[in-house]
């Protein structure tokens, strides 16, 4: 070998310099983004001097629990499952139209898949609570307007997901019911919809959990469910009251969110 | 056994008992590609046509511009009396109805099971809720449940389509496509994702049952000697038109240095391969 | 066919997830004895639901067209949220290192471990508003609560995932750098930082996304943003202005989800 001949550079750098540069000039501007929110914020830190101290004496208020206090939470925290599960159950069932009106290659035309994609964005971009705002002055406060928020933001994250999974589905299958001589709405029936079904329900799945941590929170709009439990308590600074409430919380959200796991993991 | 038509010249005013007619078909895909250029020839009698040809010479263009998977640029193509090119979409699912399709990739819906995926053949007689229901009538869940049998897949009705083999799998495309009891079958590379034994099975059904149901079949293949030993008439393809159409003793040297161009073919004439290169 | 007649004319599907048909029955009877439960519990007025329809159309014709008058508030409140979730990343990703480590289970001790795994589930388990909450009690009304709180589940949040992708580090690769001699630290930027580091910027991109989303909420409790100025329009039955709000997050959620999607993609 021509080792010897052959000159090799002394200098190894892993990023060219105009990597290099755009590297840091990213960097330079998240920390100037960041520095700026925080002086923007005007942060009094004086509060800060004695937070310990305030947490800790929350925190003794709040033992021991008042367990007295859970009969009384029983039918709120039945009623937050409910709330969750009967919005998931709505949101299930129109995201299966919306999915294949959104969907680029089931939509019937460039209208009809605006319209889709921006039931989508509205459905998704107003949070769980935000909606229980609006419906709660539709409705009236109670679990409708809870039932009703839960529903409308999980369609659009339903849908979204599924409509994903129209536009990747196979299209070897669809063609071969194209060419039996299927209707279209047969070729979606068959052709697609047994493709998607499973990213279908197992979203679904998830999206219930996560709903029943939404609905813990429906509540402090007046949408039903144990957080109005939480903020009345949390009001009234009946701190021992607050941390049963919360313990609760804890329970049906963790069982929750196991139970979601076990269906995801057998869904084949 | 002799097929008198000759390549590239269709008559033009084709005897009223030809199966099937395709004159002058011609594709251009978006981008420019001229897939299929001037195409012709018709099927007067039910018969296993092989169509051969490299790939990219556009086979598989040509037996989707016949049932209009693939929307022919230019050209007409009859089946028996009905002519396809610039049917409405009702219509053209009423031809495709009597056109069975089977594909090199089987296509099957995987999640279902494998009676609903040859009952899909007869989609086109049930109506939307009849196929949610998955209701259909009683001679064709008979007929499925024969055909079944025929294929050589009795007692499987109930098994998931992604729980079989690949022969296992085109055996259920074959039943679909035979459940249309079509007028003719298209037959896509129906081998090339089987070993060579199973493609063999696989070859010897299709012609078996074109056979039996009096269907004449066109199938794209890229295997020679596969294609010799079970087609009655071959035709060659080579850039989007035809250069070699005949029985498949005519499939000389000469003639396949046509088709695919120049190389040794003395051995591929006698024995299976598995080549797919250009 | 000639021989039809010795074959079954009948066939019904095999039930897909549940096995038997038995199964399946008792799951549906299952779901209607839920839903027919579940809605006789929450004692649904259907009167009252049915006046809300009218109701939804005056509060949506007065919705439109959306108040843009107010748009220095309007601006404010959006700033605000943007300048939380900005410093709420930054602050939640630098705590996440320590977080992270402790965190994973190939890497710390066994109690430590436990602990800080402990912390994360505690703090996922509670809606953000929640924790918002109690940080109002401790700060104040302002966008310190919200901050505090949108850097806490950033933290956890972001801990997590640094966590599971140091449990996936190929071990391999460790020890083939362990293997030529380096010390700890020189193995872990060698070995562990670039396994870890393109998953963790996508990580933090999308907690940026989630920021912006969740700021638009912890408001109505009042730790600041543009949840509170919607909040309060709300209450003072504003619909216009809140219209103007709530196409403000939606075009900032939407533009999130976008950059964060660019990002992403760039990344990969």
């Amino acid at each position: 070998m021509n080792t010897a001949a052959r000159r090799y550079p002394e200098i190894w750098q892993r990023r060219s310099l105009r990597e290099t540069i755009s590297a840091w000039l990213w960097t330079a501007a998240l920390a100037a983004a960041a520095v700026w929110s925080i002086t923007m914020l005007d942060i009094e830190w004086a509060f800060f001097s004695d937070a310990h101290l305030q947490a800790i004496d929350l925190a003794e208020r709040m033992w021991p629990p008042r367990w007295s206090y859970l009969p009384v939470i029983i039918g709120p925290l039945i009623e937050t499952i409910h709330i969750a599960t009967i919005g998931t159950a709505i949101a299930y069932v129109f995201s299966v139209p919306l999915a294949f009106l959104a969907a680029r290659n089931t939509t019937l035309n460039s209208f009809t898949w605006a319209i889709g994609r921006s039931l989508l964005v509205i459905s998704r971009s107003v949070n769980t609570v935000i909606w229980g705002l609006l419906f709660v002055a539709i409705f009236g406060p109670g679990p409708v307007a809870g039932i009703a928020s839960v529903a409308a933001r999980s369609v659009g994250f339903l849908a979204k997901l599924v409509a994903e999974s129209i536009e990747e589905a196979d299209r070897g299958p669809v063609e071969a019911i194209e060419s039996t001589g299927a209707g279209t709405g047969q070729v979606y029936l068959l052709g697609i919809l047994p493709q998607v079904m499973p990213v279908l329900v197992g979203t679904t799945v998830y999206r219930w959990d996560i709903n029943v941590r939404e609905s813990s929170v429906l509540g402090f709009v007046g949408a039903g469910g144990i957080g109005l439990q939480l903020y009345a308590s949390i009001n009234q600074f009946a701190w021992q009251q607050v941390l049963v409430v919360l313990a609760a919380i804890l329970l049906i959200v963790l069982l929750s969110e196991a139970l979601s796991a076990y269906i995801r993991a057998r869904i084949t | 056994m002799n097929t008198a038509t000759a390549a590239g010249a269709a008559p033009v005013g084709a005897p009223a008992s030809a199966l099937l007619r395709v004159q002058d078909l011609v594709k251009v895909y978006p981008g420019g590609k001229r897939a299929l250029d001037g195409v012709s020839f018709s099927v007067e009698r039910p018969e296993v046509i092989a169509v051969i040809g490299s790939s990219g010479a556009g086979k598989s263009t040509l037996i989707r511009c016949i049932n209009r998977l693939v929307e022919p640029s230019a050209g007409r193509v009859w089946l028996k009396e009905t002519e396809i090119a610039g049917l409405p979409w009702r219509e053209l699912r009423r031809v495709r109805r009597r056109i069975g399709m089977i594909f090199q990739e089987f296509n099957l819906v995987e999640r279902l099971t494998v009676m609903e995926n040859v009952l899909s053949g007869r989609l086109g007689s049930v109506g939307f809720m009849a196929s949610l229901m998955r209701r259909f009538p009683p001679q064709d869940v008979s007929g499925a449940f024969a055909l079944l049998d025929r294929v050589g897949l009795d007692g499987y009705h109930d098994t998931r389509a992604d729980a079989l083999s690949g022969g296992q799998r085109q055996r259920v495309g074959i039943a679909r496509a035979l459940m249309q009891r079509p007028d003719l079958l298209l037959v896509d590379e129906p081998t090339a994702s089987l070993d060579p034994k199973t493609a063999r099975q696989i070859m010897r059904l299709i012609c078996a049952l074109a056979q039996e149901h009096n269907t004449p079949a066109l199938v794209n293949i890229h295997d020679v000697a596969l294609a010799q030993s079970f087609a009655s008439r071959v035709i060659g393809l080579k850039a989007g038109g035809v250069v070699f159409d005949g029985p498949p003793a005519a499939l000389n040297a000469e003639a396949l240095t046509e088709i695919y161009g120049a190389e040794d073919w003395s051995q591929t004439i006698r024995r299976v391969s598995d080549e797919d290169d250009e | 066919m000639s021989a039809a007649a010795s074959y079954p004319t009948h066939w019904r599907r095999p039930p897909a997830f549940f096995g038997t048909r038995r199964r399946y029955w008792l799951f549906i009877g299952g779901v209607i004895l839920y839903f027919a439960w579940s809605l006789s519990t929450l004692n649904i007025d259907v009167e009252r639901m049915l006046a809300g329809l009218p109701r939804a159309l005056d509060i949506f014709a007065r919705m439109v067209p959306p108040d843009f008058s107010k748009g220095q508030l309007l601006l404010k409140g959006m700033l605000e949220s943007l300048q939380m979730a900005f410093a709420a990343t930054l602050i939640g990703a630098i705590l996440a290192v320590p977080l992270g480590i402790a965190a994973a289970r190939n890497i710390a001790p066994r109690p430590v471990y436990l602990a800080a795994r402990g912390f994360i589930v505690l703090n996922r388990t509670f809606h953000e508003i929640i924790i918002a909450i109690f940080f109002v009690k401790l700060f104040g009304f302002g966008a310190v609560a919200g901050l505090l709180t949108l850097a806490l589940s950033s933290w956890t949040f972001c801990g997590k995932m640094l966590a599971e992708d140091i449990e996936n580090v190929r071990m391999g690769q460790i020890e083939a750098v362990r293997a030529t001699g380096a010390g700890f630290a020189q193995t872990v930027v060698f070995s562990v930082v670039p396994q870890v580091l393109s998953r963790t910027v996508g990580v933090l991109i999308y907690r940026l996304d989630a920021n912006v989303r969740h700021s638009t909420v912890i408001g109505i409790v009042g730790a600041g943003g543009i949840g509170q100025t919607l909040s309060a329009s709300f209450s003072r039955y504003d619909y216009d202005f809140a219209a103007a709000i709530l196409l403000c997050i939606a075009a900032l959620v939407a533009l999130g989800e976008w950059f964060s999607d660019w990002v992403r993609r760039k990344l990969r």
